[in-house]
């Protein structure tokens, strides 16, 4: 099997471990924001930048992306090896996934750092 | 392992059950979301400057263009979420027989439908 080695767990075990795990921290953050936009009368730009100015917030948001990031590999990885036959098209596709995750992880430290 | 197996990729000519087209939705606001996530990150580095914010705030709340890419995003977001929920109730053991399957299948479907109506309501 030459297609494992870009799936990132290594196994299809520890890929739908990880899938659960990143689900339920997009979960709560998703119920978090929500709550946040519910419960806030008026979303100003003093309300917004209080949200995110905690550690709490920034470590939360960042788990976040980890998860999405995790989340969107593993999951493409799957549509590819359904969708995409041609081995050559399958790899470079699945390497196109790979970077721009990472570049979307540290991209968004960047972001949430700046504040 | 045998190179020619028979295979029917004309979709048309098999029937969707619900839970096929609740499974299928639940790939396709998934790639949605890929795609969508540098528009989000995007946002949210601008959200964190006054002038960035106000840029925004103008964007929603004058460009059909921008408050219906939000409300795809959003409506993609609650999909994802619900299909997800189902996923993970019957990784529990709950609803895994064949008509918990279809029931729980429509009620994602009818639970995003309704959401889908209340974030128009919500963007507009």
């Amino acid at each position: 099997m030459v297609t494992t080695v870009t799936s990132l767990g290594r196994s299809g075990l520890h890929d739908w471990v990880l899938q659960r795990l990143s689900a339920v921290i997009m979960l709560a953050y998703v119920v978090y924001l929500g709550y946040f936009f519910a419960t806030t009368p008026e979303v100003t730009f003093a309300a917004w930048q209080g949200l995110f100015a905690s550690t709490f917030m920034k470590v939360f948001s960042f788990l976040t992306l980890l998860s999405v990031v995790m989340h969107a590999w593993i999951g493409l990885w799957i549509v590819s090896t359904d969708y995409m036959p041609k081995l050559s098209i399958r790899i470079v596709f699945q390497a196109i996934v790979i970077v721009i995750c990472l570049s979307l992880l540290v991209w968004g430290i960047q972001i949430l750092w700046s504040l | 392992m045998i190179k020619k197996r028979p295979k029917n990729l004309d979709l048309t000519t098999v029937r969707q059950p619900i839970p096929a087209i609740s499974s299928i939705l639940h790939r396709i606001t998934g790639v949605v979301l890929f795609i969508a996530m540098p528009i989000l990150l995007w946002m949210l580095q601008k959200s964190f400057d006054s002038a960035g914010y106000a840029e925004l705030h103008a964007m929603f709340t004058e460009s059909f263009l921008w408050q219906f890419i939000l409300w795809a995003i959003l409506t993609s977001v609650v999909y994802h979420v619900f299909a997800g929920v189902r996923h993970l109730l019957m990784d529990m053991g709950i609803g895994e027989t064949l008509k918990g399957g279809r029931v729980s299948a429509w009620s994602v479907i009818i639970l995003s439908a309704i959401s889908a109506v209340l974030l128009g309501v919500w963007v507009w």
